[in-house]
This record gives structure tokens, C-alpha cells and sequence, in this order.
């Protein structure tokens, strides 16, 4: 058992820290210096005002996802359809987007919000249905809700939603009024850096659902009767929580969450729905939330970090020919292995460090 | 001769807990040997050793006079030693014969070890008077049969020592009685038997010497002949069993909790309660008295709105609760409370602080949320009384609940359902895995409840505790109750019987 | 005539588009069969295609990347066991990472290796890729197209690693019915304590059983890169991995069965590149989309208990915790 303030804290830190020591090494074999590349990426996240905005810019999209699946996490459920929910939800998004785009903005973006977690809500009730009433494992369902949101996409992007007279599957610009007011509408003279990067105002909505969400997970009674489900199932129906409503519910909200990407994504950088605009958001998700431990203010500092990654990595790119963003996605995954699975591997040489190491008895 | 088996001066630790003291046991061929204990007394933990699933720290195992290291399950098995889990080791959706070759196939292809199997097993069926149908999937198998199984494939393996552990807890009295008569014809075969339990009546009925255990030592050996079930029960406590606790007479008033016709399907859709009717009356206890596994967690889950019965009705105070649907949460609002049997699994939150647990079930209550929101500073001071009025140590809310000892637990389950003010109480092994010391605390608050007027319904395996705490007992066997009596004229011999199945004084 | 043909050719194309699936099923199968949920298959596939690709290029051998092929897939499926036997670590997040991983891993070796963006080159040299073996009288059988054809199309011109995933069906059915391992494989993610307990080590059967899975999944992976296209390209499994679960599960955990889910989903593949814009009678275009998330949609069903019942082996998922 570790004390607290070392499982939030250096347990991810020593995960992170071996994650990136074998990525250097990948660096390495490739024959360029991970020291060099490291100061590129940092150079080119935190060292620069437009690296920051982008770097925030990335983060918000990965906060949301983030929190998607660790509401479901806390319910005992592992939700790897954000990626689906995100892609749906932003259909929600768009359609409202495109339709109402010349209204007043204050009529448009609060129904875009609305549309993009009910559209993501309803693509993760599926599967929720399906566990709670007949119990279909919600890992795989949503594995293949993927795959159909993505070809239901396809199918209304090529077919329905396309532009007129355009090759590349893409719907038209949405009217100026359905955009998220960019960094320099609501930071005033300290937005002016961030000018020329896609930051938005759906930074401060996804901060918004971080608190929100630790305060319906830890300070009301649904959000306790949700994690005491999650814990312990019996213990739930011995005090009158009904799991499958808890199932459902927390699915609805985590795919809520997810829907709400294409407001940083679409409202607020592209302004159009196109082809694959999560881009494996869903999975970074994954990545964040197990680094996160499941906390949205761990969420939140782990969307900022892999928001630098991706940031810092696509820099990279320029000035490294041998290295591209793809060196990242190893990294979110090295991340996933080490946070996610391989944890009690570093738990317990720190908990002997710390003198906490106890063994139990075995009947 | 040497014993078939001896464990000489074994020691074992695990962290800060003693579990074998210096334990030296042995058990001759051609005998059945008892072993008893409370639970945590260091019995699986030797067993454990003497199937190489544990190390010892120190001591010496020896098989026939010969010193044997045993540091996997295999060894123990080339030394002749099987085992009979309490929980089977079966494939399920395996034959018979495919689970006794398990791990013993005899060659790459199956079809060949599957045909010698099947001669020496219809062998050893047919010496013992193992009656077992060998291509039928296990799973679909009564739990004694299975049991037999599990005895097949030790015995398929040359196994001469046999160590039941906890062998009757599943079973039915009928089963029992089977299960004995083939361990006589093992004993006369041979074979060295250990029989783990702790139920003294099996003791006395089957076994030829006694070992009991305390607290990770052995405090007894024993020729079964001469000792008697107050002897064994009293070394095993370590102190002169107290039967009787001071209390007055009831003085029970109108029904709260009300049952008729129950019945109850377990999570396989077995019966497990039929046709059950029965009355608590404010100001009294109902105990219910069975071995375990004769439909009384069913009952339980069904009274607190856990599992749904098929048939039946349940009526707390004036309303009808099982046939409505009501789940747990609406029946406490009723005025129901309940004192799971399996806390650990159901009663708490393992990874939850004692706080949070002392919410369980009353999170939609005042104080402890307004509006949805919990109150933070009202769970604690709720859970700091608590733990002050009923004794809880240490009495720090904020500490994880498994970090308390068992007795603490239960403490705390206790008085968070005591605290709600409920009608009815309904408790399920109020003591199992309870400290001695906690017991009589226990005890007396379900007493205290009791005379403030309250309907108490104790659900228990242990007949010391039935006897001392209930105004009027009924026995369960196989789902039903088969008999109702006084405190005044209940004895252990009666209760047994009818237990068992069979009713005092006369034939079946 | 242009019917069959159509017909023929059809039936073709999803024997070529089965066999990775297959191979990736059947190996998956021992590994979910012990217990391990096989999350990682899309990852060893690719990883696999990679590898042997890159081999190929620069040995010049199919048969050495095949050989590179299946150790990637295996070194991968050795990080599995390593995370989720040994020290008992989530199963379903350390398949999404292997597979994540890779992801990335593959392109920027091969960005590094080759400078061609993330992709092998290409595979053009004999003896570089798996080609179709050609049959005797293939021509004569060409000649009278009934039922000539079929030998021509189907039977003859597969490549080797085609031929070997079919006989593989019956040999992993023998495998794991009518062999010791099997017994222990069905055992073991049915009831590890039953494992445990008759001596035998849960530990090095799953692994076993695991690495069975990432050899077959190199070979899938292999396949991808050396035999179905030439060379690898970024994401060329493209769900493939997903597909090959949704295969076993839709088979129940069964050879045969899983067998004939491949094929169908291979098939609606196959049927899918067909049938873009080509009206059918009654129900006039189906979207290709449909037709391409129909393996889904299926499984999906499935798991619901609408087209029968999966039940999965009892034990999976969960990690063996000695008493």
C-alpha cells in the first residue's frame, strides 16, 4: 500500500519517466540524439507562445476524452469508444453548426454544446444498454461501435454531408457565428500570442468539465453511488444502487464528455466536419485518464502534457528528418503500458523504498 | 510404523501475522484425523504447507518416515498427498473423466490417456463406492457428487494422505452422511485422512484422533473417544464457553417483518427457499439456526431487497415490500436495516474510508447530502459518533476500512444500521470473522435493540450464538423451516437433528 | 457466364482476404482460450507486416521476413504475457497499448530505416513476396471454365501461406481437442485454481498459449505486407487485427465455426469493393459503408444474444492470483 500523495504523484512520474527513457532509446537506435530532441520538443510546446496555444489547444481535446473515460473508469467500466463517441458527437456538433450558423452565437453554441454530448451520449448508450440489460462485454462493443461510427461517417461525409462540387469528403464551412470564439476574443491583450494557433474558448469548457466532473464524482450522492458501483457491485445493490442504471448513466455522461471534442475540434480549429477528426483522441484518452489516476486535476496536468507532446512532436518533425509525430503515439502508448498495466511493477519496489512493503497472509 | 504423515516444528509467518506456531502434527495410515480451529487459528495455512501451496519458515515435512521438500502443489502430489479444496478445483465444462486426467494425461494425445483413465477410474469408483457418471460435464453435477469427483482425482493420482478442507460446508446432511461412509472405506483401504472443519458434531462422528488449534498453535491432541464437544469447543475458544448472556424475557408485541410462501432461486436457478413463512415481532429476536448452504443467504438477500424472489410476499410493517419490487434503498425507508453476512463483499467499500462506508446505503439521507450534495462535515461528525457510542478503534473516519480488524468492522455495520433507527434489523452471521472481544459487544447491542422495542432477525451457523441470543429459533434445512422452538427446550441435540434434517424423537 | 465468373472470382478474393483473419483468429484463440484476452492482435499484426516487410526488402527473402515477421509478433506477444501473466497487469490496456504503440513504433522505424515516409519499399524483386502457386492444368482447367474456373481461381495461384492457414483449421482443432496442451488451454481460462492445482504451472501454460498467438498473428501480419500487397504501408492492417477478435468471438472460441466467421466477414469484404455503386435488386445501392461495418454490426448482435449466445471462456480477463 502506498501512501496518497506517492501513488498521484510519483508513481505516474516514474511511469512517464521510464516511458520517455525507452522512447529515447527508440531515438537513439534511429541515430538522432533524444537529448536534442527533447529540447525541440519542449522548444516547441512551452517555449514559445504559439507553442503554448497550440499545446492548450491540443490538451482540451485530450481533457475531454480524458474525463469520458474515467467517468466510465469509476463506474467499472472501461469505455474505449471515445474515439466512436467523440466522432458521432461531432456530427451533433456540425449539423447544429451548419444549420443554425448564421443565428446569434448565443443560440448556436449552447445548442452546439448540447448536440455534441447528446449525439455522444447516444452513441455510447448502445453499448451501455447492452452491458446493463444483456450483458455483452462493453471492452468489445465499443471496439466495434468504433468501427461503425466511423463508417457511418464515411457514408454521410462521401454521400450526404459533402460539399457541392468538391472532391475530399468535407462539409462546408460553418457560418462565423457557429465558431468558438478564439484565444484572442476572451484573454483580451494576453490572447494576442495565441493568435495565430486554433486555442479557443472550449479550453475553458473543458476546464469547466474537469471541476464539474470531480464535484458530481466525489461531492453528490449519484456520483458516489456511481463509484461504489464501479468498487464494488454488491456492496451497490446491498444499498439499493441499481448497477445497470449506474451502467447506463455513467456511460451517457462519459460519452457526453467524449461528444464534446468537436467543440474544441470543429467549432473551434476546423470549421467544417471532415474525415477522422478525432485522430485518436479517443485512445490518447485512455493514455491521459490511467496517467491521470483517474482524477480530473491528474487528468487535467496529463492532457497538458501529451497536448506538449503532440505539439513538441509535430515540431519535431521540421527540424529532425528522421523523427515525426509518430515518435508521440509510441510514447502514448509506452504511457498506456506502464500506467495502465504494468503499474504494480513500480509499486511495489516504492513501496519497499518508503518502508511500506507488507505481505498478507495467504488463506 | 511412521505416521503417512508428519509435520514436524513447522513455523510461518506472514508479515506481522504468526499464522503456525511451532506446529508439529502427524496422522497415521489406515486413520481419519480431525483438525479444528477458529477461523484464523493457522489450520489452512498448515494445510496449505502440507500440500506444498506454502513454505514454511521452518520445520520439517515428512511423508512415511522420509523428509519431503514440497515447494509446489506437484511435489505434494508425487508424494502421495491430495486435497479437497472447500471451493472445487473444476473445469466446469469439462467431463468427469477430462477433470480427473487434468494435469495427469499420460502422453501428448488424449484418446489414450482418456481410455486408460477410464479403466483405473472405474477401478477405484467401483473399490471405494465412488458412484460417478464419468462423461457427464461436472457443472451439472450436485455439489456432492462433485465432491466425489475432487476425491477421484486425488485418489487417480495415487494419492494415499488425503486433507479434506471444510468438506460439509456445502453439503447437504444426506450428502454428509455419504461422504463419511466413503471416508470409512478410505480408512480401511488405508488411507490417512485429515478432516479440516469446525464443526464438532463431524469431529465426534467420524474421526479417530483430534487436533485443535490456536491461534497458530496447537493446543490439543487428542484420542476422539476420550474427549468430548465442550472439551474440544473450549480449547478451541481458549476459555469456558459462555452460553447463556444475561437477558430478560421478551415481551414481543405486533409483527413488523412478516414472510409467507417465499420463494427464492439462487443465481444458477436452483430453489434454494420454498414455500417459507414466518413472522419477527417488535421486541424479539427470531434466530434462524442451518448449516450453511440450506437457503438462508437467499433468504437474507430476498428480505433485503438483494435478490428477487420467484413466490411470495414480504411485509414490513404494513407494506408489501418483495412483490412490489422495492429495492434495498426503498426499503429502508421502510425501516428495514440489514447486516450482510458476507460484509467484506457486500457491506463495505474495501478501498473506501470508514466514512464513506458509514453512508453506504443512507447516501440519500439527511444530513449527509442536501439537494444531491454530499455534506462532507456531517458524514464525518456522523462517523466520529459512531465510532465513539459503539466502540470503533481506532477512531479515525478518514482510514481505510480495511485497515480496521474484522470485529471494528462489523462494529461499524453494525451501528450504521443501528443508527438509521430501523423497525426491523436483520443480521447475518453477526460474529463470523468477529474477535472475541467483539462479540459479546455485539451481542449486547442486538439485545439493547431488542428491548427498545425493535423486530431482530439473527441468521446464524453458529448454535452457541442462536442459543444465547434468540427469543424463539427456527431451524432451516433445505430451503424450508422445519421446526420452531423455544430457547428453554432447545438443546444441541435437538437443534442438530432437526438441522440435519430429521425430527427429535421420531423417524425422518 | 459473367456471372460466374463475377462469381468465382468473388469467392476468391475472400479466401485471399480470410486468410489473415484466420491465422490472427486461431491464434487468438489459444490465447483467450488460457484465459488472456488477445486486445493486442491488431498491434502484432502490424508490427509483424512491418517487420517482415522490412526484411524482405533488404534480404530479399519472403521466407526471412516471414521469420522477422513472426518474432516481432512474438517479442510483442511477449510483452503481453510479461505484463499480464507475470505481473498480473490489465489485459484489455495492455493490448490497446501494444497496439498504440506500434502504431507509432512501425512508421518511424521505417521513416528512419527506408526515408520513404514511414513506408517499406516496395517488394519487386522475385522471392521478395509470396506469390500464387500455380497448379497443374491450371490452363487446361481455364479452357472449360465450369467448373474449370474454380481450380484455376480458387484452389490454384494462392500462395504458400494461404494453403498453410487452411490446413491450419484442422491442426488447431486437433490441438486443442484431442491433445494434452488443448486440455490445459480449455482448462486453464475455464478454472486456473483447477490448473493450480492438479501441478501444473498456470504461469508457462499461458504464456504458451500466448506466444501460440503471437506466432499465428506474424504470420497474419506477414501476410499483409509480403503476400496480399508489397510492402508496408502505414495502418495496413486497418482494423484487420479488430476484425480477426470480432471473427473468434462470432465462432464462439471454436475452430470451425470461427473458420466459417472469417470467411463470411471476408467475404462482405470482398463483397463490399464489388458491390461500390452497383445497384442490387430489391434493396437497390447498399451503401459499401453498410456493407463494411456489417462484421460489427454482427458481432455486435452476437454479444447482445440476439444471433445465438457467446459465452466466453470463464476465466478471461482475469489474473491468476495463487491462493
Amino acid at each position: 500500500m502506498l501512501p496518497r500523495w506517492a501513488s498521484l504523484a510519483v508513481l505516474p512520474a516514474a511511469n512517464l519517466l521510464v516511458a520517455l527513457l525507452i522512447s529515447a532509446g527508440i531515438v537513439r537506435l534511429i541515430g538522432e540524439s533524444p537529448w536534442a530532441a527533447l529540447k525541440l520538443m519542449l522548444a516547441g510546446s512551452v517555449g514559445t507562445p504559439d507553442g503554448i496555444g497550440y499545446m492548450l489547444y491540443y490538451a482540451t481535446n485530450y481533457v475531454f476524452t480524458g474525463l469520458a473515460v474515467a467517468v466510465a473508469y469509476h463506474a467499472g467500466l472501461f469505455n474505449i469508444g471515445a474515439e466512436g463517441q467523440a466522432y458521432v458527437g461531432g456530427l451533433g456538433v456540425g449539423l447544429v453548426a451548419l444549420w443554425l450558423g448564421n443565428h446569434s452565437p448565443w443560440l448556436v453554441l449552447p445548442l452546439a454544446c448540447v448536440a455534441g454530448a447528446v449525439f455522444g451520449a447516444a452513441w455510447a448508450f448502445i453499448p451501455a444498454w447492452l452491458q446493463a440489460r444483456r450483458g455483452s462485454h462493453i471492452v468489445i462493443t465499443t471496439i466495434m461501435f468504433n468501427f461503425i461510427a466511423s463508417a457511418l461517417m464515411t457514408y454521410l461525409l462521401v454521400n450526404l454531408l459533402i460539399k457541392p462540387d468538391q472532391q475530399s469528403p468535407e462539409t462546408r464551412e460553418f457560418g462565423a457565428n457557429a465558431f468558438m470564439p478564439p484565444a484572442t476574443a476572451w484573454l483580451g491583450r494576453w490572447g494576442k500570442g495565441f493568435a495565430t494557433t486554433p486555442l479557443n474558448f472550449a479550453f475553458i469548457l473543458a476546464v469547466v468539465a474537469s471541476v464539474g466532473v470531480w464535484f458530481f464524482l466525489w461531492r453528490t450522492r449519484w456520483g458516489y453511488a456511481l463509484r461504489v458501483a464501479g468498487e464494488n457491485p454488491r456492496a451497490a445493490v446491498y444499498a439499493g444502487i441499481a448497477p445497470d442504471r449506474v451502467i447506463i448513466g455513467a456511460m451517457l455522461i462519459s460519452g457526453a464528455l467524449a461528444g464534446s471534442l468537436g467543440l474544441n475540434e470543429l467549432l473551434g480549429a476546423q470549421h467544417r466536419i471532415l474525415l477522422d477528426f478525432p485522430a485518436g483522441a479517443g485512445f490518447v484518452g485512455i493514455a491521459v485518464c490511467l496517467m491521470g489516476r483517474n482524477h480530473p486535476v491528474g487528468i487535467f496536468l496529463a492532457a497538458l502534457l501529451f497536448g506538449a507532446l503532440a505539439q513538441g512532436g509535430s515540431q519535431l518533425s521540421f527540424d529532425m528528418p528522421k523523427v515525426n509525430r509518430d515518435m508521440v503515439v509510441v510514447i502514448q502508448g509506452l504511457v498506456i503500458l506502464l500506467c495502465g498495466a504494468l503499474d504494480q511493477v513500480f509499486a511495489r519496489p516504492l513501496a519497499w523504498i518508503l518502508g511500506r512493503g507488507r505481505e498478507r497472509p495467504g488463506n | 510404523m511412521p505416521p503417512a504423515l508428519e509435520l514436524r516444528g513447522i513455523d510461518r509467518r506472514f508479515g506481522t501475522v504468526h499464522a503456525n506456531r511451532a506446529v508439529n502434527f502427524a496422522v497415521a495410515r489406515g486413520s481419519v484425523h480431525g483438525l479444528v480451529g477458529e477461523n484464523g487459528a493457522g489450520k489452512s495455512t498448515l494445510m496449505n504447507i502440507a500440500y506444498g501451496i506454502h513454505q514454511p519458515d521452518a520445520g520439517t515435512i515428512l511423508v512415511g518416515g522420509r523428509p519431503v521438500v514440497l515447494t509446489e502443489p506437484q511435489a505434494a502430489i508425487e508424494a502421495g498427498i491430495g486435497m479437497v479444496h472447500q471451493h472445487f478445483r473444476l473445469v466446469e465444462n469439462f467431463t468427469v473423466l477430462e477433470n480427473v486426467i487434468l494435469g495427469a494425461e499420460g502422453g501428448t494425445r488424449l484418446a489414450t490417456g482418456l481410455a486408460a483413465a477410464r479403466r483405473t477410474v472405474d477401478e477405484l469408483a467401483r473399490e471405494y463406492g465412488l458412484d460417478v457418471p464419468l462423461d457427464l460435464p461436472v457443472g451439472e453435477l450436485a455439489v456432492g457428487v462433485q465432491q466425489r469427483v475432487e476425491i477421484l482425482k486425488a485418489l487417480f493420482r495415487g494419492a494415499e494422505i488425503l486433507i479434506l478442507d471444510e468438506p460439509t460446508a456445502v453439503l447437504t446432511p444426506q450428502e454428509t452422511d455419504a461422504l463419511f461412509r466413503m471416508l470409512r472405506r478410505l480408512r480401511e483401504q488405508g488411507s490417512a485422512i485429515i478432516l479440516v472443519t469446525h464443526k464438532l458434531r463431524e469431529i465426534m462422528a467420524v474421526t479417530d484422533r483430534v487436533t485443535v488449534m490456536r491461534q497458530g498453535a496447537v493446543v490439543a491432541n487428542l484420542s476422539t473417544s476420550g474427549t468430548s464437544p465442550r472439551e474440544l469447543a473450549e480449547k478451541m475458544v481458549g476459555r469456558p464457553v459462555l452460553l447463556d448472556l444475561a437477558k430478560a424475557p421478551a415481551a414481543p408485541r405486533e409483527p413488523l417483518l412478516s414472510v409467507r410462501n417465499l420463494e427464492v432461486l439462487d443465481a444458477r436457478g436452483v430453489v434454494r427457499v420454498r414455500d417459507l413463512s414466518f413472522d419477527v415481532r417488535a421486541g424479539e429476536i427470531v434466530g434462524i439456526a442451518g448449516v450453511s448452504g440450506n437457503g438462508q443467504s437467499e433468504l437474507l438477500e430476498a428480505i433485503a431487497g438483494m435478490r428477487t424472489p420467484r413466490r411470495g410476499t414480504i411485509t414490513l410493517g404494513k407494506r408489501e415490500v418483495a412483490a412490489s419490487g422495492l429495492d434495498a434503498r426503498a426499503r429502508r425507508r421502510l425501516g428495514l436495516a440489514h447486516v450482510p453476512e458476507d460484509r467484506l463483499r457486500s457491506g463495505v467499500v474495501g478501498t473506501y474510508s470508514a466514512e464513506d462506508n458509514r453512508i453506504l446505503g443512507y447516501q440519500d439521507r439527511r444530513p449527509f447530502q442536501r439537494a444531491g450534495i454530499l455534506v462532507r462535515r456531517a458524514i464525518r461528525a456522523a462517523c466520529e459518533r459512531t465510532m465513539v457510542e459503539h466502540d470503533v478503534r481506532p477512531p479515525l473516519p478518514q482510514l481505510r476500512i480495511t485497515m480496521f480488524s474484522g470485529g471494528n468492522q462489523q462494529k461499524l455495520v453494525l451501528a450504521r444500521e443501528i443508527e438509521a433507527d430501523p423497525a426491523v434489523l436483520v443480521v447475518g452471521q453477526p460474529t463470523r470473522g468477529v474477535d472475541i472481544g467483539a462479540i459479546e459487544f455485539i451481542h449486547r447491542r442486538l439485545i439493547a435493540l431488542r428491548d427498545a422495542g425493535k423486530a431482530v432477525l439473527v441468521v446464524s451457523v453458529e448454535l452457541e450464538e442462536i442459543l444465547a441470543l434468540s427469543d424463539r429459533i427456527l431451524v432451516m434445512h433445505a430451503g424450508g423451516i422445519v421446526g420452531e422452538l423455544a430457547p428453554s427446550d432447545a438443546t444441541e441435540e435437538k437443534l442438530g437433528l432437526l438441522m440435519a434434517g430429521l425430527q427429535p424423537g421420531g423417524g425422518e | 457466364m459473367e456471372t460466374y465468373t463475377s462469381i468465382v472470382l468473388l469467392v476468391a478474393a475472400t479466401v485471399r482476404l480470410a486468410t489473415p483473419l484466420l491465422l490472427a483468429a486461431l491464434g487468438a484463440m489459444f490465447s483467450e482460450r488460457a484465459g488472456v484476452i488477445d486486445l493486442g492482435i491488431e498491434g502484432k499484426m502490424l508490427g509483424a507486416a512491418f517487420a517482415s516487410a522490412a526484411v524482405a526488402a533488404v534480404s530479399g527473402s519472403a521466407w526471412l521476413g516471414l521469420l522477422a515477421g513472426i518474432a516481432a509478433s512474438t517479442a510483442l506477444a511477449l510483452v503481453i504475457g510479461f505484463t499480464c501473466i507475470t505481473h498480473r497487469g490489465n489485459q484489455v490496456v495492455a493490448g490497446m497499448a501494444i497496439t498504440i504503440m506500434v502504431s507509432g513504433l512501425a512508421p518511424t522505424l521505417g521513416l528512419a530505416w527506408f526515408d520513404l515516409g514511414g513506408q517499406t519499399p516496395q517488394l519487386e524483386a522475385p522471392g521478395q513476396r509470396f506469390l500464387g502457386i500455380t497448379w497443374p492444368w491450371e490452363h487446361v482447367a481455364r479452357a472449360h471454365p465450369v467448373p474449370g474456373l474454380i481450380y484455376a481461381e480458387v484452389l490454384s495461384g494462392q500462395n504458400i501461406i494461404v494453403y498453410l492457414a487452411a490446413l491450419l483449421v484442422p491442426v488447431a482443432a486437433w490441438v486443442l481437442f484431442r491433445t494434452r496442451f488443448g486440455l490445459r488451454v480449455r482448462a486453464v481460462g475455464e478454472n486456473p485454481d483447477a490448473v493450480d492445482t492438479a501441478g501444473i504451472s498456470v504461469v508457462w501454460l499461458r504464456y504458451r498459449a500466448v506466444l501460440v498467438s503471437g506466432v499465428l498473428c506474424g504470420a497474419a501480419g506477414s501476410y499483409l505486407s509480403t503476400a496480399a500487397s508489397s510492402g508496408f504501408i502505414r495502418d495496413m492492417t486497418a482494423g484487420k487485427g479488430y476484425l480477426a477478435l470480432a471473427a473468434l468471438i462470432f465462432g464462439k472460441w471454436r475452430p470451425w465455426p470461427t473458420f466459417g466467421a472469417c470467411l463470411l466477414f471476408a467475404f462482405s469484404d470482398a463483397l463490399a469493393s464489388r458491390l461500390q455503386g452497383v445497384p442490387l435488386p430489391v434493396v437497390g445501392v447498399v451503401p459499401v459503408q453498410f456493407i463494411l461495418a456489417l462484421p460489427y454490426i454482427l458481432t455486435v448482435l452476437l454479444l447482445a444474444g440476439f444471433v445465438g449466445k457467446a459465452s466466453p471462456p470463464r476465466a478471461i480477463g482475469v489474473p491468476y492470483e495463487k491462493e
